[in-house]
């Protein structure tokens, strides 16, 4: 039985970018998946005929760019492309509000509907863009303990504390206004048009148990405005053969520095004797042995499901019991036989290749949250839904298209039971009508639905309730409260165990930043120098 | 009598009342104007029908803060004290609160209970140190003073001890709908805790920020609740005593309608009736929007600071229902010798949170949250012998109703209210001899508070401490020389407490006086 320097379990984004910041160092690293495939939810799968789906992640924008240069993975085969044009948002009453990205077309667009909104919209952009600048900086560093008086955390307190007060007096106070408010009133401060409002309030609330009306919102915005593609800040795009290229290319970079990759070895039990980690035991019964495993899995999975209750503490064990890792989110992925017709727009629009979103007011986006509160799917979901194929032909047959539709909101059990397989298609129903109101020959174009509820997920990949974020963003979940207050910088209560996923700091999104940060903890405890890229800070 | 004093204080609700009374005590010559005919502002009893009184808005007193009561040598006397909380369950069953004991549900209930309530009232104190604090300001060139507040307020929390240091950090920006799952099985007690949350908000359990305004009721006394002799009026009675032994001038029936600025310092008030008063201070307990938009104008005002306060987010929800009763109305298994409690109707934290989505669409709850009282059953006073007042906050009732507050729309809430109502009580309504609904418009309009909201506006997170009303005026101080604010809409915040008029006072006589 071979001796590992250290064990990844799980080969998700993080639990790979971890792996190869392990093996970069020099040690000898085996990462394990229990799937046949890596990348856990940062996926793109053969699972119908000639089509590549990407069945969960579907666009790439908060991948830190140091991780990106630092890795090498555009050696690796990793492109990402921004979508030309933008998106739209359909209106019930026929019209659409188009979102370029060109800002003068933009600025046309939206005065449209309201001047005002249009010079709001400079405000509102500026505004947001200095929030994604101040957060950025927090993203590749480990949160500080703020009961600890060890030089370590005072420091970081400092500094983050310093960057606070350079913002100046007046930004200081709208930073703290703007990390507690909801996405609708933040945006109230802006905006006066109601579909204008609702278009931008989807990124508060994408992959969260919340609704747009909920304290805390507005911070979630940054989750999906602080990313970036070749520099440009709040751009996103697709990866070429979709999101799963990210994990692959990871998976590259870690097998470049010596690492092995083991699929089809899920993890029973994370091994533990005399209060120190001594392996991983598989579930065909196989036993490897390391004195550091790292858990890409969410908390509970990892302490709740991999680990003897008698190795954690009951204290320990409750907190994480009531992490808040909620299901909200599902999914549908389609084969379509063709490009389907949008005939509010006009012809050759360009805005298809970008998002599509068919809710068109502030009441609408909050009743969908009031249907997952009731314990049932939104029978007038968010949908948030793209057709990458029309950037990267390259996922389906020539001629032939994939649509992703990411939708909230999705609960995990129906009033407090399992979905039957009526509802599932029910859900599936629910969604496709919403398309099919804006788009008359989408149904006949249909050849194939895979139709994902947060129970699914949870079934395929293990991510508890199919939380795309692994527990909640909510201001008692993040920073130094992540996933517990006192266990917020990556290790774990039991020696030579440490977490690098999504449950720590910075939260999810394909962002690989836990896994790296949780390396230059490993690193640092091993007394070995940190290969761990630094910050690129602000232009 | 002269026309020209110190200051001028306009409002004189308690927060008016206590910084006029400190101002005064100090040696500055005060006069308070009052709109109303009466003192009290939204503390005040009233008449509304022949021979029934009741508090008009607020009716319990939980939150006076024990510093304003010693500076003013308050003596306040009370009906009924140490009101307990009886949870109504539609079997009967219900949940009894009483201090740090619960009645009718789990031992294990029981002891998280102890222990949640343990846990809440030493962040509450920790908490009500600042709330009786100026808010620092944030900035590398922070005063002394400010400091000072800053690295206490970090040395305070340090010293929670580690283990509930990490919780307070933890739970300051959560919802109590989570909170209470975690530590409670019985759904009366979780609805009852999520009521206490959320009453006077805009706010669901669900939402996070609800365990601050639960902090924020207990700030103080822990929310120990006290019936005051006589109504609310006695509150603000004593107060306006008080300020007058002081040597403050008050006057009723004085609509102050504009504060007169030259060359970006006040120079007094003007009223609706045209009298003018002179002075070089001016301190308004009236809600900063009414304030600065109304009474002083924007063209006094930087844009920047105009649109903030224009921003202040102030929707009240919270209506108040009076009813004239024959007699008490018999609640299954509330035995008479109960009536002096507290009443909730609250069933679970779902229901509480059902009420409040339309409260979100500008709708009123079909099934509305009540806090409720029977003031009379300890205080003859307010009714004829034999005969009762019936109080009670209704929520969510929304300031700006969709479909307007007119007849018919108050008819239909007022008609939801009562089945609610009649499912606990179901002799209620042929008991009922006179009525009184006030919505949030009605408070706004009787009681000159935007929104009809009890803080004057919302206390979240982003309204709270140093952005309250608005960042960078959080220290009572406004923009224009000499003009200050001492109401619910400053920091800390509303209910009868009188921090807030306590704090500007201080603020107004430090600065003043080295003038």
């Amino acid at each position: 039985m071979k001796n590992y320097d250290a064990i990844v379990v799980g080969a998700g984004h993080n639990g790979l970018t971890n792996a190869a910041y392990l093996a970069k160092s020099g040690l000898n690293v085996l990462c394990v998946e229990k799937n046949d495939y890596i990348g856990g939810a940062t996926v793109s799968r053969n699972l119908y005929k000639d089509w590549i789906y990407s069945n969960c992640s579907y666009v790439c924008s908060l991948l830190r760019p140091e991780i990106y240069r630092d890795l090498e993975l555009a050696r690796h085969g990793l492109q990402v492309t921004p979508p030309y044009g933008g998106g739209c948002t359909f209106m019930e009453n026929g019209d659409y509000l188009g979102s370029y990205t060109d800002p003068q077309v933009k600025y046309r667009e939206y005065s449209r509907f309201s001047k005002a909104d249009a010079d709001g919209y400079e405000r509102y952009s500026a505004d947001v863009m200095r929030q994604c600048r101040f957060i950025r900086d927090f993203l590749l560093r480990t949160p500080p303990d703020p009961t600890s008086f060890r030089l370590r955390n005072l420091r970081e307190l400092a500094y983050l504390g310093g960057r606070f007060l350079d913002m100046g007096e007046q930004r200081m106070y709208e930073t703290i206004r703007f990390w507690t408010m909801s996405v609708a009133e933040y945006l109230d401060e802006y905006f006066e048009t109601d579909v204008i409002k609702a278009a931008l309030s989807g990124s508060g609330i994408i992959g969260t148990a919340l609704g747009i009306h909920s304290p805390g919102t507005a911070y979630v915005l940054l989750h999906h405005y602080m990313g970036e593609v070749d520099g440009n800040i709040g751009a996103w795009g697709f990866a070429r053969g979709g999101t799963g290229a990210v994990a692959k290319a990871i998976g590259e970079a870690f097998q470049s520095y010596g690492g092995e990759l083991r699929t089809e070895a899920g993890v029973e039990r994370i091994t533990v004797k005399h209060g120190k980690v001594t392996g991983v035991a598989l579930s065909n019964g196989q036993e490897i042995r390391a004195k550091i495993v790292v858990s890409a899995l969410d908390v509970k999975n990892t302490f709740l499901r991999c680990m003897d209750r008698q190795d954690l503490d009951e204290d320990f064990l409750h907190r994480i019991k009531n992490f808040k890792i909620r299901g909200s989110s599902g999914k549908l992925n389609i084969a379509l036989g063709g490009v389907p017709s949008f005939p509010a727009l006009p012809a050759d629009s360009l805005l298809i290749n970008g998002f599509m979103h068919f809710t068109d007011s502030m009441e609408r986006m909050e009743r969908a949250y009031d249907d997952w509160k009731e314990g049932t799917w939104s029978k007038d979901p968010y949908v948030d839904m793209m057709i990458p194929t029309l950037t990267d032909p390259s996922m389906a047959p020539p001629g032939k298209h994939f649509m992703s539709c990411f939708v909230q909101y999705c609960p995990m059990q129906i009033e407090g039971r399992d979905w039957t397989e009526e509802e599932r298609a029910q859900f599936g129903r629910t969604v496709i009508d919403q398309i099919a109101k804006y788009s008359p020959d989408f149904e006949s174009l249909i050849e194939h639905v895979e139709i994902r509820t947060p129970a699914v997920i949870q079934d395929e990949i293990g991510i508890t309730e199919g939380n795309i974020f692994h527990g909640e963003l909510t201001m008692d979940q993040i920073m130094f409260n992540r996933p517990i207050p006192g266990f917020a910088q990556y290790r774990a209560p039991v020696k030579g165990l440490y977490m690098c996923g999504s449950s720590t700091h910075p939260g999810g999104g394909i962002m690989a930043a836990p896994g790296c940060n949780a390396a230059r903890e490993i690193l640092l405890d091993l007394k070995r120098p940190d290969v761990t890229p630094v910050n690129f800070g602000d232009d | 009598m002269a026309d020209k004093y110190d200051a001028v204080v306009i409002g004189a609700g308690h927060n008016g009342l206590v910084c006029a009374a400190l101002l005064a005590k100090a040696g500055i010559h005060t006069l308070v104007l009052e709109a109303n005919e009466r003192v009290g502002g939204a503390a005040v009893t009233r008449s509304f029908s022949q021979g029934y009184s009741v508090s008009a808005v607020a009716h319990l007193l939980y939150q006076l803060q024990p510093q304003v009561e010693r500076d003013l040598g308050l003596k306040i006397s009370v009906a009924a004290e140490n009101l307990r909380t009886v949870a109504l369950s539609g079997d009967g069953n219900h949940v009894r609160i009483d201090g740090n004991d619960v009645y009718g549900v789990s031992d294990a209930d029981k002891a998280s209970y102890r222990d949640f309530r343990s846990r809440m009232t030493r962040f509450a104190d920790l908490l009500n140190t600042y709330l009786n604090k100026t808010a620092p300001r944030l900035t590398k060139g922070a005063g002394k003073s400010d400091l000072l507040t800053l690295v206490q307020l970090g040395l305070d929390v340090r010293r929670l001890g580690r283990r509930e240091m990490r919780e307070f950090l933890r739970l300051i920006g959560m919802n109590i709908r989570d909170e209470v799952h975690e530590r409670f099985d019985s759904g009366l007690l979780r609805g009852a805790i999520s009521l206490d949350a959320t009453l006077g908000t805009h706010l669901g359990p669900r939402s996070p920020n609800t365990i601050l305004t639960y902090l924020y009721r207990l700030a103080g006394t822990h929310a120990v609740l006290k019936q005051p002799a006589g109504g609310m009026s006695a509150v603000s009675e004593a107060l306006a005593r008080s300020a007058r032994e002081n040597g403050a001038v008050i006057r009723t029936g004085m609509k102050v309608s504009r504060v007169i600025v030259q060359n970006g310092r006040v120079a007094g008030v003007e009223t609706e009736s045209g009298d003018t008063f002179r002075s070089g201070v001016v301190v308004s307990s009236a809600d900063p929007k009414s304030t600065m938009l109304r009474l002083v104008g924007s063209k006094h005002l930087e844009t920047g600071f105009t649109r903030s306060i224009h921003h202040i987010r102030a929707r009240g929800n919270a209506a108040k229902l009076h009813l004239a009763l024959d007699g008490l109305p018999g609640i299954a298994g509330v035995e008479s010798e109960e009536f002096g409690c507290r009443f909730l109707i609250a069933p679970d934290d779902h229901y509480v949170e059902r009420a409040f989505n339309h409260a979100k669409y500008g709708e009123a709850s079909v099934k509305p949250v009540f806090e409720i009282t029977f003031p009379s059953f300890r205080d003859s006073t307010l009714a004829p012998a034999g005969k009762h007042v019936m109080s009670a906050i209704v929520q969510y009732a929304p300031y700006e109703l969709r479909a307007g507050w007119s007849a018919d729309t108050r008819e239909t809430f007022w008609k939801l209210a009562l089945k609610t109502l009649s499912h606990y009580m179901p002799d209620l309504e042929r008991r009922i001899t006179a009525s009184e609904l006030l919505t949030p418009a009605d408070i706004e309009r009787q009681f000159h508070i935007t929104g009809g909201h009890w803080h004057h506006g919302e206390l979240t997170l982003d309204q709270f401490l140093f952005t309250r009303p608005v960042g960078g005026a959080h220290q009572y101080a406004m923009p224009v020389g000499g003009l200050y604010l001492c109401g619910a809409g400053t920091h800390p915040g509303g209910g009868v407490s009188g921090a807030a008029g306590r704090n500007a006072a201080r603020v107004i006589l430090r600065r003043e006086k080295t003038a």
